[in-house]
Parts: C-alpha cells; structure tokens; sequence
C-alpha cells in the first residue's frame, strides 16, 4: 500500500469515526484456538487513553465517509464540504493485524457511511471481517457497526465473524428522529436490532446443545443514543434504556453528548460545550439499572424530567427516600446495601462476606472500600450512632453532602449546568446564529 | 524473638513459614537477604529455601483457599512490598489454625491488606496488558522494554503466549533486569546485554528498527491524535486511567 496516501486516509476515517463513542472489547472469549493471532479476554482491555479520558480499546474505523444521508447531527452527512475517503478492504486488514501485532489495540471496530446502498456498504463490511477471520485467522475482538436497512441475510454472515453487533438509534424518539435525518426511521433500525436478538439467542440456546455450534456475537449487541441534540427528557431517555437492555437484551446503551458539529443547522439547538454532565448523569442511572438492580422509575419519578445535576442519581434517591435509611450494614440485605450512597457493588459484596466472621465497625467499613464522607449519613453499625443526619430535611443534607466534596465536575471546570435553562426550540434558535 | 532472613524468592518465604512451625518459633519480621536487621541485636535466622517444604506449606494453603482465591499470597508477596512477608505469615497461621474459610473477613487488617496488595498486584499486570507496546526488529522479533512497579511478568506471559502464538516477541522488565521470550513454542527466560535499546525508555535504536515498525508507529501516532474529541478535553482523566509513568514507553506518548 502507499504509505503516504493510506496515512491520509487514516486521518481522514478515524477523525471521521470519533463520534461513536462505544470501544468496549469486553464479553467476549475468543481462545485462540488456530494457533493464528490473537485472543479475546472477557474483561475487555482498553490499551490507551486520548487527551479526552476516553479509551482506545479497538482500531474505531470507517470503511468510507462518503454517505448518500444527510442526517442533521452528523459530521459525515452529505451535505458537508470534508475531505473523503474510503479504505480498501486489504488497507483495513493490514492496518488491523500491523496495528493489533504490535498490542497497540484489541481488535477492530468497524463502521462506515453508507456508500450506494445500505447493502453494498453492509458487504464490503462484512468482506473485512471475513478476510480477519478466515483468511489471516485473526481471533481479536470485532465490533461491527450494522447498516440500518441492510439485508437480513447480511446481517447475519456479520454475526458469524463478529463479536459485537450494534445498530445505533441515536435520537431516542421517533418524531424527533425524522426531524434530523428524514431518511432514516425506527423500524430501520428496530428490525436489526431484533433480528440480532433473535440470532443471538437461537445461537446460545443452540449451543447449550451442541458445543460446536456456530457463535453468534458472542458479546452481544449495543447501541447510541445522541444526549442534547433533540429535546427529549432524561426520564424518557432511561425509559427506553430499561426497555431495551429488558425486551431487546441489549448489552450496552452508549450515550453520546451532542458535540454541535453542524452548527449552521436551524433544526440543532445551539449550544457551545457538549453536555459533559448530563451525560456522566445518565451513564450513572444507567449503571443503577444494570449493576445495583435499580428500576428506571426508581430513578427518575413521574414527576422528575431530569437527572439532578449537583449529585449523582444513586444520592439523588438516597434523598428523596429518607425514610429507607439508615441501614444497618451488618443486617440488611444486599440489595439494600448496594443503596447506600458511597458503597459500590465490590464494598457491597465485601460488607456481606465480612459480616459473617464479625460485627462491622465504621473502621472496618472504611478498610473495606467504603466512601465515609459520603455514606456515613446513611448507614448506622453497632456502635453509637455518630453521624446520623437522616433526621435533617433533604436540602440540609445535600448541602452538607455538597461542602464536603470538592466535585468532579467543578475540578474540570465544566460548566454544563445550565444546558437546559438555554435549550431553545429550534425556530427560536434563529436569532442566536450567527 | 527472631528474624527470619530468606533469599527473596516465594519459595524461600514458603520455607520460612515451614520452618517456623517445625522450630515451634515464630519470627516477627521476615526480611529478605541484604537487609540491614533494624536492631544489631536482633537474633537473625538463616533460612534456606527448600522446595519440599515450600511445596507442602503450597499444598496445605491451597487445601484451605477457595477456587478464586488460590494465588492470593503469591500475588501480594509479587508487590514486593516491605513486611509483606510476615502479614502472609500471620495470613497463613490463620488460615491454617482455623476451621472455617477466613479468607473473607475484611475485618482483620492482615487479610484485608493481603486481598488490597494482590489487588494492586494484578492491576498492575492488567496495565503490563494494556500499555505493552512491541517494536519490531529487523530480524522480526517484537520486543518491548518496560517497567512494571511490582514484578508482575510472570503474570503475563501466560496471555502475550496466547494472543502472539505466531510471533517471536520479547518482554523485559527494564527495571529488574530479566525479560521473558517466546520462541514460538516455550518461554524462556534471559538477561539482556545488548546496547541497542534505550535502557531508560525501552526504545529500540534505529539500525536495529524493523523498516514497516516505523511506518506503523507513525500511522498509529497519526490514528492516536485524530480520533481524540478536542471538546471533550479531559487531561485529568487520561492520566487516571493512564498514569504518566507508562507515558514514556508509549508509541503514541513518543
């Protein structure tokens, strides 16, 4: 290959791919089995980290960012004056095994605009990733992106060679999905996502039968949602998480915070900082839902369209529901344990094994992992009861909760808080462009 | 009471808990050879590794650890933290004098400190996984020089076998001085004598550089920048998940 024109297209395609914010390589266990190269690890690695804290894990590419869409919120749309380029098969072969040879990365994550035909883009996809696969016996990680309105069939040889499928949503409702990108629609991408359901439990259920049977993305599908570019609530956003991770059995749902990379756009509100916040917010309810066995409406109310921006959702609760606390860690269940504000699910799991071989103390608590400064207003041991506040109202608490930590947020100097104060329906925003 | 002096490997500590139980004589520190005794004083005993005593105090630690457990006092003694030897002593005398599993009770700082080491220890094997970079030579070898903060390369080698079956690489400990090498078939360990790296950063030098390393270091610097989101900037982060000591062995921190 070229070198000078296939490092200018590399530039091109990873600044191009950036935007996807899924890199996990984990769920996956892929022994390397042909003596070729490579493995995966269920636990994923992520194998470095870019100046915005996000992890490298696998070779994020795009095939092309030549796109026949012109979706609103997105950089590739072909309305856009950019440089383009398409990588050759081989070109995204080579660079795999050069870069993964080196441990440089995990595997590959493969996307792509859509070129002619959602079905023609969809078979040079799947082309690379059966080259990896047969033909350099490459057993890392592939995460590959499905092409909404691909055929069933192809969708399927993807399955086959792939660890990860994912068909991304991006604007959680439908009404406000056909505002930005017209051409695409719900069921689009709903068939997809339930035919790789499908797939995926036929191919586990068949291998409990049959060991050898093929895999079918053994690492489960994920998908994106874009945070802040329509104006849905949180409340709604968590609603459709909880449905899909329920009756889609999704692994993971990204959320991405709109970064306004079409500005000239009327039908984008205008906003300057993506909504770091909000984001890490809702990454935050949603390991409530998936990890401390929270439900979506334990999280937000009916009440409560958005996620509290001064403390985290699990304290947000804590709050709201006094009257469960305080909990006496060397008797309630785990469940109950996993709600005080400062444990995490290992301190949880470690509270519980400790407490069977002796009373724990608020010494012990500390030992273990647990966050005092933040749970000690919520738990109470067998000793004298020393920072019970749960008699104080909410709002004392979380002011008291608030002076005591110097936040995350106000460190990285992000100031995110008054998103929503600013939000603009779009014909209003017409006088804020310039 | 004494002080148990050992020659530094797990064996050795192994032995010293046999010893102690067989001299009826518990020590209360264990230190390894070379260490100047805190007190002249101190009564010093030599002991010397023996690798059938070593094997049944192993054995009789398995007998008693659960199956996710079992190479917990290997991992804490790898951090070669000081006096984490006579806390894996006092571990085992617990585990051995006690009829129920205590491996669990967090509650006592020995165990506790014992479960946070090997944590500690095998983070750091998993940052050996991650930020491993090899470079490939001019005779094919992949080779990457580094400094782990435990002595963590036996931990490793078990996954860069698997994953690089078909190449030949090469991984050294910079700072211990002794590295790991897979010939494609077993893996072999070997001190290096040759100049042709940067001892410091574990860069190798250019007459000796694969000719397509440097094409691919370059590509892969160029991928690094631009698939960072610029608005996004978040310095304090990266360095949270990828602390500054690994920055120098990097390609794309180069």
């Amino acid at each position: 290959m070229s070198k000078d024109r296939v490092q200018q297209k590399l530039t091109i395609l990873a600044d191009a791919a950036k935007y996807d914010v899924s890199c996990a390589s984990s769920g996956s266990n892929r022994p390397n089995a042909s003596k070729g190269i490579g493995s995966s690890v269920s636990c994923g690695i992520c194998h470095s980290f870019t100046e915005d804290g996000r992890c490298v894990s696998l070779f994020k590419i795009l095939m092309t960012n030549y796109c026949i869409y012109d979706c609103a919120y997105c950089i590739n749309r072909r309305s856009n004056d950019r440089p383009r380029a398409t990588f050759t098969v081989d070109e995204i072969v080579q660079l795999t095994i050069g870069f993964y040879r080196r441990n440089y990365i995990e595997g590959l994550f493969l996307s792509s605009g859509v070129i002619k035909s959602p079905d023609y883009t969809m078979e040079r996809m799947v082309q690379v990733v059966r080259k990896l696969r047969l033909e350099e016996k490459f057993n890392g990680y592939i995460h590959m992106k499905t092409i909404p309105g691909a055929s069933e069939e192809l969708v399927s040889q993807a399955g086959l060679f792939a660890d990860r499928l994912s068909v991304n949503i991006e604007i959680p409702t439908e009404p406000n999905l056909k505002k930005l990108a017209p051409e695409k629609n719900f069921p689009g991408i709903m068939t997809p996502m339930e035919q790789i359901r499908n797939s995926i439990l036929t191919s586990k259920e068949e291998r409990r039968k049959y060991r050898k049977a093929p895999t079918f993305a053994p690492a489960g599908q994920s998908t994106q949602l874009i945070v802040g570019a329509t104006p849905e609530t949180d409340r709604q956003i968590i609603l459709l998480s909880s449905k899909l991770y329920q009756t889609q059995k999704l692994k993971r749902v990204y959320y991405s915070g709109y970064l306004p990379v079409n500005d000239y756009d009327k039908r984008l509100p205008a906003i300057d900082k993506p909504p770091l916040v909000r984001e890490n917010r809702l990454y935050q309810s949603d390991w409530l839902m998936r990890f401390y066995r929270f439900r979506a409406e334990e999280i937000l109310s009916d009440d409560q369209p958005f996620l509290d921006l001064e403390v985290d959702p699990k304290l947000g609760y804590a709050l709201r529901n006094l009257h469960l606390y305080p909990i006496d860690v060397n008797t309630a269940d785990y469940e109950m344990i996993l709600r005080i504000p400062g444990v995490g699910v290992q301190s949880a799991q470690r509270i519980i094994q400790a407490r069977r071989h002796r009373k724990l103390t608020f010494y012990h608590l500390k030992k273990i992992g647990v966050v005092l400064k933040r749970a000690k207003y919520f738990i109470k041991t067998n000793e004298l009861p020393a920072a019970l506040r749960s008699d104080l109202p909410p709002e004392n608490l979380k002011r008291m909760l608030l002076a005591g930590s110097t936040s995350k947020r106000k460190k990285a100097q992000d100031t995110q808080l008054s998103l929503f104060a600013n939000y603009q329906p779009a014909l209003a925003t017409l006088q804020l462009q310039h | 009471m004494p002080i148990f002096v050992y020659d530094n490997t797990f064996e050795g500590l192994l032995t010293c808990i046999f010893e102690a139980y067989s001299r009826k004589q518990f020590p209360n520190t264990i230190q390894p050879e070379g260490k100047q005794p805190e007190n002249l004083f101190d009564d010093t005993i030599k002991i010397k590794s023996d690798s059938e005593k070593a094997s049944r105090v192993w054995k009789g630690i398995q007998n008693k650890l659960s199956a996710k457990n079992k190479q917990l006092p290997y991992h804490a003694f790898l951090s070669e933290e000081e006096e984490i030897e006579i806390k894996i002593l006092r571990f085992a005398r617990r585990l051995f004098s006690e009829k129920e599993n205590i491996e669990t009770d967090f509650g006592d700082p020995d165990i506790m400190e014992i479960v946070q080491t090997s944590r500690k220890v095998k983070k750091e094997a998993m940052r050996m996984m991650q930020f491993v970079r090899f470079q490939q030579t001019k005779d094919g070898l992949y080779f990457c020089g580094i400094e782990p903060q435990y002595d963590v390369l036996p931990l490793v080698i078990n996954h860069f076998q698997n994953r690089f079956a078909d190449q030949n690489w090469l991984l050294y400990d910079l700072h211990r001085n002794y590295g790991a090498f897979w010939n494609k078939k077993t893996v072999e360990e070997v001190v290096l004598t040759s100049r042709e790296m940067n001892r410091n950063t574990g860069q190798v030098s250019e007459n000796v550089l694969n000719e397509s390393d440097a094409f691919y270091q370059t590509l892969w610097k160029s991928y690094f920048e631009n698939i960072n989101i610029k608005e996004r900037k978040n310095l304090r982060l990266q360095r949270q998940h990828m602390p500054r000591r690994f920055w120098k062995y990097l390609t794309e921190k180069q």
